[in-house]
């Protein structure tokens, strides 16, 4: 799949065994792309020894800090980006 | 164990700084020889780190950590025999 | 992993006190240079290049953005390419990204799963950057963070946290300080410190540099 800036995407909930970059704060959570980074070779194959292609596109998502985090300290409006590669999001 | 954003902590964070140790820019200096060298890129570093066990990943410094890493890539890819790090040092 | 023994108690510690780790690094270097896996004169280059590095690039970077708007959107364009106008290398990360500071938006940058950081333009990041209380709460608790390093954003600023979880690496464009129209680029670049490139702090005022 590939999104706009601006589009509203899903981060999958899945779980991954070994190496990915997907943090788990944001797994299943809800955010707004934010910009498109381009295409990069992917790490979670390149972690154990292969190419990485073919390149994914890499995505800056951006949350609210109230989806996230609902307790922390926060003013309105905060946000946290976190760079997610396509086969992690879904459309909202 | 290196996913920190799912592990919440009220640790206060400890501001100090120290100058790298010679042997902590040695081990920075030594994997990005590797890396030239195309035998250890950075997601097989950070892959390796985060096979440490839980506890040795809490308990080690940020170098020991690439250290750890850095031998256990080059033995699974018979760079190294299992072992022939410890036994260089006995 | 589990014949891999971790307890190197039996490892000579050298006299002024270096952890094990030390040893194994001096005693790998031996073996892979032995081994010819490595040459001793790359990883004599790469030290030299490791202790050259320091935040003064990035100052550089937003001395310039600050008396040049142009320059500046170019910057928030293509950091990389900003950087090559001024000869300065961005490093190897394939795409470094500069996030400006405004009246309405704070940027804090960390990395959650690791320390990634942009040290070709900062040089080699704080311990408490790649500490775990850091990386565990700018992403929970940043507004806690900046308090402890002294910093309080106005309730109406977005505090904006950016978790580096690819290749992209984060330098923020502090805002410039007021009462500095009569700088030069030079003592504007002096007064950008590494910590308010990285978000938690703001850069230094001219009265006190």
């Amino acid at each position: 799949m590939t999104f706009r800036a601006g589009e509203r995407v899903r981060v999958a909930a899945r779980t991954h065994e070994g190496h990915h970059r997907t943090p788990g704060y944001v797994k299943g959570k809800s955010g707004r792309v934010e910009r498109v980074h381009g295409r990069f070779r992917n790490p979670e194959t390149r972690a154990y020894g292969a190419d990485g292609l073919p390149e994914r596109v890499l995505y800056q998502v951006c949350f609210a800090q109230q989806e996230l985090w609902p307790e922390a300290r926060r003013g309105a409006g905060d946000t946290t980006l976190v760079d997610i590669f396509e086969h992690w999001l879904e459309a909202e | 164990m290196h996913d920190r954003g799912v592990w919440p902590t009220d640790m206060p964070i400890d501001r100090s700084e120290h100058e790298l140790a010679d042997w902590e820019l040695l081990t920075d200096a030594l994997v990005s020889a590797l890396s030239s060298e195309g035998l250890m890129n950075v997601d097989e570093l950070r892959r390796g780190i985060e096979s440490m066990p839980p506890d040795e990943y809490e308990r080690a410094s940020y170098y020991e950590r690439w250290l750890f890493s850095a031998e256990t890539i080059l033995v699974e890819k018979g760079v190294l025999a299992p072992g022939e790090l410890d036994a260089r040092l006995t | 992993m589990s014949e891999h023994d971790h307890d190197h108690s039996h490892d000579p510690i050298t006299a002024d006190g270096e952890p094990p780790a030390a040893a194994r690094a001096r005693a790998l270097e031996e073996l892979l240079v032995e081994k010819a896996v490595v040459q001793r004169e790359d990883v004599r280059r790469n030290i030299d290049r490791l202790v050259s590095r320091s935040p003064a690039d990035g100052a550089r970077l937003v001395a310039r953005a600050w008396v040049d708007t142009e320059f500046k959107e170019r910057l928030l364009a293509d950091a990389r390419a900003a950087a090559q106008e001024l000869d300065l290398d961005s490093g190897p990360s394939p795409v470094v990204v500069a996030v400006e500071n405004t009246e309405t938006v704070h940027h804090m940058v960390v990395c959650t799963l690791c320390s990634c950081y942009p040290r070709a333009l900062l040089g080699p990041p704080p311990d408490w950057y790649k500490s775990l209380p850091y990386r565990s709460r700018a992403v929970s608790d940043p507004h806690g963070v900046l308090a402890e390093f002294g910093l309080e954003l106005d309730e109406d600023v977005e505090l904006r946290v950016l978790d580096s979880t690819a290749d992209v690496r984060y330098i923020v464009l502090p805002r410039k300080p007021e009462g500095t129209e009569e700088l030069s680029e030079q003592e504007l670049a002096a007064l950008v410190t590494r910590d308010s490139m990285i978000g938690v702090a703001q850069p230094v005022a001219p009265a006190t540099a």
